[in-house]
């Protein structure tokens, strides 16, 4: 397992080498284009993918959906997440103000 | 605004050595974990069409996992009900309608899924299909078509399209191919839809749609079976099929069809590949016909009195 958190947002993107069968589908699908082949090969004997630039994530779950074999998933930080939420009403509330 | 370059760089920096807490898929709850990695071929549409109905009964049905039981046949998509980890059965060949009508005569608040293949529901099966759509017994039946019979190395199917090389066919196909939602249609389903496996999350909704209608309801998914149907027809890879899906599909709608099926046809040109594929929810009748199960109640009812 390789996990990636995002710099800003907190979340968490991972990837599970032990699932993954390198049909590169995530990596197609990726509209940042975050996602690369690795150098490594798993135990199966397959090229696995993995994130090469967390930073340019929008979270948009275009490669957790695609992918075939659940080998790669966001997890969500929730706290982070109502945080934002709560930031997103204030600043709402006093444009209208 | 300038859009930014697409950059090549490997950055390490995000990556995080000890994590707070161990991670572990969404669905892993309902995954049986020993079974996984899956048998299916990298880049396969099952996996995806999985995903989308554990998605669709966990965000959008309010209906209890308890009730739910998920049937399959034979054939690649007929281990769909070994690796979801819900009440299941893998029925013999082409028999996992009449398993699923028992299931609901026998218990009418369970809500069987029939998860299966064209080869198994379209060619042996056709039959318990035609009579489960007339008599409207509440089921939902997932169909991946991969107009190809995948597990066996790739012979001629009623679902393979006009000219397309298999193995029992390397010349050319010369008989026309099933519409399976016509044939769905014709017999009586009241809920019928299409997706391909790029589309996952208004495959999901029509999913949960279709659980949730009362009645016979049936959802068509074309997937790519890039390893038997994609490499003798030359159309790439998992990648490029999936990208010729999201090419070819059209939108359609009740109104648009205005009940004349043909316009339903899948359109396949000899060297291009797919050129037309009609997807959306085709037909959903609301003034609905008593489902089976209730008849049957209402008939005991009137012999009691």
């Amino acid at each position: 397992m390789e996990v990636h958190q995002h710099p800003e947002k907190k979340y968490y993107l991972i990837t599970d080498e032990s699932r993954c069968k390198g049909c590169g589908l995530c990596i197609a699908f990726c509209p940042k284009n975050c996602l690369g082949f690795s150098d490594e090969y798993n135990d199966k004997g397959w090229r696995v993918a993995k994130m090469q630039r967390m930073r340019d994530c929008i979270k948009c779950y275009m490669c957790e959906r695609s992918c075939p074999d659940f080998a790669i998933f966001i997890d969500e930080n929730e706290q982070t997440e109502k945080e934002e939420l709560l930031k997103e009403e204030k600043t709402q509330e006093e444009k209208k103000n | 605004m300038t859009a930014k370059k697409k950059t090549n760089e490997i950055d390490t920096s995000t990556m995080v050595k000890n994590p707070p807490k161990k991670f572990h898929h969404p669905y892993d709850e309902l995954l049986r974990k020993y079974a996984i990695p899956t048998i299916y071929c990298p880049g396969c549409g099952i996996g995806t069409t999985i995903q989308a109905f554990l998605e669709a009964i966990t965000k959008y049905t309010d209906i209890p996992h308890e009730n739910i039981v998920v049937i399959s046949g034979i054939g690649c998509t007929g281990r769909a009900s070994g690796y979801i980890n819900l009440d299941g059965f893998h029925a013999i060949h082409g028999r996992a309608i009449p398993f699923a009508s028992g299931v609901e005569i026998a218990r009418p608040d369970i809500k069987p899924v029939i998860i299966s293949g064209d080869g198994d529901l379209f060619s042996i099966g056709m039959g318990h299909l035609a009579h489960a759509a007339r008599r409207n017994i509440d089921m939902t039946v997932i169909v991946i078509n991969n107009s190809i019979y995948g597990l066996t190395g790739g012979q001629d199917a009623p679902t393979t399209p006009v000219g397309a090389l298999t193995k029992t066919t390397p010349y050319g196909k010369i008989s026309y191919p099933f519409n399976l939602s016509q044939i769905a249609i014709a017999n009586g389903a009241t809920f019928c839809a299409r997706y391909t496996v790029y589309e996952f999350t208004p495959l999901a909704k029509a999913i949960a749609r279709g659980m949730n209608h009362q009645g016979f309801s049936f959802i068509e998914v074309i997937s790519n079976c890039h390893v038997n149907f994609g490499r003798r027809n030359n159309l790439g890879d998992a990648i490029a099929m999936r990208k010729q899906f999201k090419k070819a599909r059209v939108r359609m709608t009740e109104k648009d069809i205005n009940k004349d099926w043909h316009k339903t046809d899948i359109e396949f040109k000899v060297g291009v590949g797919f050129t037309k594929i009609p997807t959306g929810i085709f037909l959903e009748e609301k003034e609905r016909p008593i489902e089976f199960s209730e008849r049957i109640v209402n008939a005991y009812e009137i012999k009691k009195s």
